[in-house]
C-alpha cells in the first residue's frame, strides 16, 4: 500500500485587512493524528500540496487536551476544539477555518477577549473579605456541587458564541457562556451577593432576551454544559428581578 | 516616593496567587502572559491538592504532610520552606473553598478528601478530575475582580524576552514582545515575579502545554541567574501516548483504586477479560505491597519501565501497561474521574469504564528551576521566581498533588516579598538599562529575521526532544548523557544557520518559537550536565551504573550558572538545609 496521507485545507489570511485564500496540504498520515499534529507537521514543512513554499500556520492552542479553551475553529464547517478533532473521524479534505464571528488576527486566529470583558461585566467572581484565613468555607452539599460542577467547566472556548445566529454586531449578545457563569455565581452561598447586579448587567439590550432558543449553543459545547437550561433559568430570574425593580420605582 | 510597580510574568497559578496578594496589599501589577491567563497549563492539572486537613479521622498531620514530602522527594528539598508549604497548606485550602471551588463533598457537606500517591493518608482534596482547571478559574475571577478596580493591567498575548539590569545588576524591568503587532517594548519594574511554568518542550513531547517552554528562566539564567537541580525531570508513570503531546492520565485513577497490569505471558493474544485474575500481574501491588499502586511517580516510572524494557511484558510487546479501573462502578468513575476518562475516550476511541487503559510514563514535570532563596527571590535582585518554574519544594522527586499547593503557596509568599522589596529599592540612575537591553533584543530580532541557512526551527526542536527523552528522562548513563550534551551543542551550531519560513511582522508563530527555541536549547544543557555530574540515584534521577543515593557527595543542591562558553553552564553545589528531618534509605517496599 503507498504511504497514506491527509488531505487538508486551511482558510489563510495573512492580516486582518489581507484577502482570504485557501491552501491545501497533503501530509503524511499518523496513527491517531489530530487537526494540531497536522498543524505542528506543516511548521515543520512548509510546502502546499503543489508543491510551494508557504508559512507555518497561526493558530492558537495550549493544552492540546480540550481543557484550555484554545484552539477553537471551524472543522468541516463545525465550530469545534482542534486538538479533540481526530483526522480519522473527519471527512476529507478536512477544511480548516477560524471561528466567524470574532475579529481576526491572522490565519486561524481570532480575538475572543470580549468574552472575559463580558464576565467582568457580570462580576462572574466571588467577593471573599480577602485572602488571610478566615477558616473553613461555607457547607456545600454534594447535590448542590453536582449541580454547580458542569457549570464550573466552561473553558472559553466561544464556540457557543460562534453557533448562536444571535450573536452578532447587531443584537450586542453577551452568549451563552456568560449567562451560565452567572447562573453558576448566584448559586454559590457567597456569590449570590451580586445577584441582582448580575441580573441588572443581564437585563439591557445585548441581555439574555436577546437568545433566540435556536438551541446551538448546547448542541456545539465541547464540555455539554446545560446551556440552555442555564439561560431557562436565568431569564426567569431576570425577568423576577426587572418586575422587582419596576415595583421599588 | 510613588507607588512600587510589580510585574508579574505568567498568569498559571503561581502568577495569580501573585498578583491577588499584591492587589490585596493595595500595590499595582502588570500581568504579562502568552496566552490569556485562564488557558495557562495549570487547567491541566487533574487530581487535587494536598493539605493535611484530617477530615477522615486518620490522624493526618501537617508535620506528616512534611516528612511525607521531604522523603517522596529524598531529601533534596531545602526542609524550612516545605515545612512552612505544608503547615499553609489546609489554610489554602479553605481560602479555596471560600472562593468557590466546586470541591467535591461528603454527604454532611464537609470537603471530600481522595489518596495520592507517596502517602497513606487521604489528603487530597479535588474537583472531579479537573481541580487544576477549577483552581485556576478561582483564582482568575479574583484576579478579574482587581482588574475592575483598576488594580491589575493584564499584557495578555505578550511574551517575556529579558530582564533589564543596572549597571548593579538590579532588575529594573523587563523587555517583551507583543506576539500580534511584533512590538518589542521595554517595562519598568521595581520588582519582577516570574511565574513561567514548566520546561515540557525541551522534551518534544510531554504532558505539558504549548507554552511551557522554560524560555522565560533561561532568558534569566543566561542573565547570571542560577538554576538549580535541573537533572530532575518526573516522569510521569501513566500517560496515553499521542502524536501532538503525551496527554496526563491523573495519579487519582489510581487513587481511586485504578491497578497497573501486564499480562505474566509475553505476548498474550487473549481478550483482557478472559485472562483470569491468576494470570495477571499486578507488578506495583507485588514489589510494593504496602503503598501497592500509589507509590511515587519515579518509583512507579522505574517499574513500568523494568517491566517493559526489561522483563519484556508490554502489551502486545508494545511499550505500553494497563491501567485498569474496569472493576469500580461508574457511577463511582462518573463523580470522581469523569473529566479524565473522557480525555481517554475522546483521544483514544475507547471507554475507560468498560475497558483498561493502554498507558506509559511520560515527561511531566521539572523539580529543578531558577534558584531562589526563602523569600522566593532568585540570586538577581528585584527577580522573584514562584511555581514549577523554581526548584523549591519538591526535592528529587514531586509527589502528587503537591504542585498545585506549591504553586499558590510561592505565589502567596513572591507577592509581599516582591512588594516589600520594591519599597526599599532606591530609585535607578538615568534609564536603568532600559534602552540598552532594548537595544539588545532588537539585535537578535533583526537578525533572526534576516538570517540565511536552510535549518527549520521547529525540525531541531524535534531531534532536540529525541535526544532529551533518550538520554534524560528514566534511565541515565553517563555515555548517553555525554552524547546528548553534544547534540545540543550541534543543534545551537545548527541553531544559527535557522531560516523562518516567515519573515511577516504580524502574528509570526515561527519566530516566538525560533526565539523560545534558543532558549530551550541553552536550558536543556543544565538538565543534561547537572545528570551527568551527579554520579548517585536519588528520586527522579535514577543511573544504573551508581544505584544508590550518595549523601556523602549528592546530598546538595546543584546550581547551574551560564558561561555562554561552549563548554556549557558550570555546575557548582550547595548543602541543603535538613534540620528538621534527619535523612533516612527511601524506601517503598516497606514501611518507612
Amino acid at each position: 500500500m503507498a504511504n497514506k496521507t491527509v488531505q487538508i485545507e486551511i482558510k489563510r489570511q495573512a492580516s486582518p485587512d489581507a484577502p482570504a485564500v485557501w491552501e491545501s496540504f497533503e501530509l503524511p498520515w499518523r496513527p491517531g493524528m489530530n487537526v494540531v499534529s497536522a498543524m505542528m507537521e506543516i511548521a515543520a514543512n512548509p510546502v502546499t500540496a503543489d508543491g510551494r513554499a508557504t508559512t507555518p500556520i497561526t493558530y492558537d492552542s495550549n493544552c492540546l487536551e480540550e481543557i484550555c479553551g484554545s484552539c477553537a475553529m471551524r472543522i468541516n464547517g463545525k465550530a469545534r476544539m482542534a486538538c479533540s478533532a481526530l483526522v480519522d473521524n473527519l471527512e476529507q479534505p478536512i477544511r480548516v477555518e477560524p471561528l466567524s464571528k470574532f475579529p481576526l488576527v491572522r490565519d486561524l486566529q481570532v480575538d475572543r477577549s470580549v468574552l472575559f470583558e463580558n464576565l467582568m461585566r457580570v462580576k462572574a467572581w466571588v467577593p471573599v473579605d480577602g485572602t488571610y484565613d478566615l477558616g473553613s468555607g461555607p457547607r456545600v452539599f454534594p447535590q448542590q456541587q453536582e449541580a454547580n460542577y458542569p457549570l464550573s467547566n466552561c473553558i472559553s472556548c466561544c464556540c457557543c458564541m460562534d453557533v448562536c445566529p444571535q450573536f452578532n454586531e447587531d443584537t450586542g449578545f453577551v452568549g451563552a457562556a456568560t449567562i451560565a457563569q452567572v447562573k453558576l455565581f448566584n448559586n454559590h452561598p457567597t456569590g449570590k451577593v451580586f445577584k441582582e447586579d448580575r441580573l441588572r448587567a443581564l437585563a439591557g439590550d445585548g441581555g439574555i432576551q436577546e437568545c433566540g432558543f435556536a438551541q446551538n449553543c448546547v448542541d456545539t459545547c465541547p464540555k455539554q454544559i446545560p446551556l440552555t437550561d442555564a439561560i431557562s433559568d436565568v431569564s426567569r430570574e431576570v425577568l423576577i428581578q426587572k418586575a422587582k425593580d419596576w415595583l421599588r420605582g | 516616593m510613588a507607588a512600587p510597580r510589580i510585574i508579574v510574568v505568567g498568569g498559571g497559578l503561581a502568577g495569580l496567587a501573585a498578583v491577588i496578594k499584591i492587589a490585596e496589599a493595595g500595590g499595582t501589577v502588570d500581568l504579562f502572559s502568552i496566552v490569556p491567563v485562564k488557558r495557562s497549563h495549570s487547567v491541566c492539572a487533574q487530581g487535587g491538592i494536598n493539605a493535611a486537613k484530617n477530615l477522615k479521622g486518620e490522624g493526618d498531620t501537617t508535620a506528616q504532610h512534611f516528612d511525607d514530602t521531604i522523603y517522596g522527594g529524598d531529601f533534596l528539598a531545602n526542609q524550612t520552606p516545605v515545612k512552612a508549604m505544608c503547615e499553609a497548606a489546609p489554610a489554602i485550602i479553605d481560602l479555596l473553598d471560600r472562593m468557590g471551588v466546586p470541591f467535591n463533598r461528603t454527604p454532611e457537606g464537609l470537603l471530600d478528601f481522595r489518596r495520592f500517591g507517596g502517602t497513606l493518608y487521604h489528603r487530597t482534596a479535588f474537583a472531579g478530575a479537573t481541580t487544576g482547571q477549577q483552581l485556576l478559574y478561582a483564582l482568575d475571577e479574583q484576579v478579574r475582580r482587581h482588574e475592575s478596580d483598576g488594580k491589575v493591567k493584564k499584557y495578555e498575548g505578550w511574551e517575556f524576552l529579558s530582564a533589564i539590569l543596572d549597571s548593579k545588576g538590579v532588575a529594573r524591568g523587563i523587555t517583551a514582545l507583543d506576539l500580534r503587532t511584533m512590538e518589542l517594548r521595554s517595562f519598568p519594574a521595581d520588582a519582577i515575579i516570574l511565574a513561567t511554568g514548566g520546561i515540557g518542550a525541551i522534551f518534544g513531547k510531554s504532558t505539558n502545554s504549548v507554552v511551557c517552554t522554560g524560555s522565560a528562566q533561561s532568558a534569566i539564567f543566561q542573565q547570571g541567574a542560577y538554576y538549580a537541580n535541573g537533572e530532575f525531570i518526573q516522569v510521569h508513570p501513566t500517560a496515553i501516548p499521542g502524536e501532538d503531546k503525551l496527554r496526563l492520565m491523573s495519579e487519582s485513577a489510581r487513587g481511586e483504586g485504578g491497578r497497573v497490569w501486564v499480562p505474566r505471558a509475553p505476548g498474550d493474544q487473549r481478550p483482557i477479560k478472559q485472562i483470569p485474575e491468576s494470570e495477571r500481574f499486578y507488578f506495583l501491588e507485588e514489589w510494593f505491597p504496602k503503598y501497592g499502586n500509589l507509590v511515587p511517580r519515579d518509583v512507579a516510572t522505574r517499574a513500568i519501565h523494568r517491566v517493559v524494557y526489561e522483563l519484556g511484558l508490554g502489551i502486545d510487546g508494545q511499550p505500553m501497561v494497563y491501567l485498569d479501573l474496569t472493576h469500580i462502578d461508574r457511577a463511582t468513575l462518573d463523580h470522581k474521574l469523569e473529566g479524565i476518562l473522557e480525555i481517554y475516550e475522546k483521544f483514544v476511541g475507547d471507554d475507560p469504564r468498560d475497558v483498561p487503559m493502554k498507558i506509559f510514563p511520560g515527561m511531566h514535570y521539572t523539580m529543578g528551576g531558577l534558584w531562589v532563596d526563602f523569600n522566593q527571590m532568585t540570586n538577581i535582585p528585584g527577580i522573584f521566581a514562584a511555581g514549577e518554574c523554581e526548584y523549591q519544594y519538591h526535592g528529587a522527586n514531586r509527589l502528587g498533588a503537591n504542585s498545585l499547593v506549591s504553586c499558590i503557596f510561592g505565589g502567596f509568599r513572591s507577592g509581599p516579598n516582591a512588594l516589600q522589596y520594591a519599597k526599599s529599592l532606591s530609585a535607578p540612575e538615568g534609564d536603568g538599562g532600559a534602552a540598552a537591553e532594548l537595544a539588545r533584543q532588537s539585535e537578535i530580532n533583526a537578525k533572526l529575521l534576516k538570517n540565511e541557512g536552510a535549518e527549520n526551527p521547529f525540525k531541531l526542536w524535534r531531534e532536540l526532544g529525541q535526544t532529551t527523552t533518550e538520554h534524560a528522562t528514566v534511565i541515565r548513563y553517563n555515555k548517553g548523557l555525554k552524547q546528548a550534551d553534544e547534540k545540543i551543542v550541534e543543534l545551537l551550531d545548527r541553531y544559527k544557520k535557522i531560516n523562518l519560513s516567515d519573515r511577516s511582522q504580524w502574528a509570526n508563530t515561527s519566530f516566538a518559537f525560533a526565539r523560545q527555541l534558543k532558549n530551550m536549547l541553552e536550558l536543556s544543557r543544565t538538565v543534561v550536565l547537572g545528570a551527568l555530574l551527579r554520579d548517585e540515584s536519588r528520586g527522579a534521577h535514577y543511573k544504573p551504573d551508581f544505584p544508590d543515593r550518595n549523601d556523602e557527595q549528592f546530598l546538595k543542591t546543584t546550581k547551574a550558572s551560564f558561561t555562554g562558553s561552549r563548554e556549557g553552564p558550570r555546575i557548582e553545589y550547595e548543602e541543603v538545609d535538613t534540620q528538621y528531618i534527619k535523612p533516612r534509605p527511601r524506601r517503598y517496599d516497606a514501611t518507612k
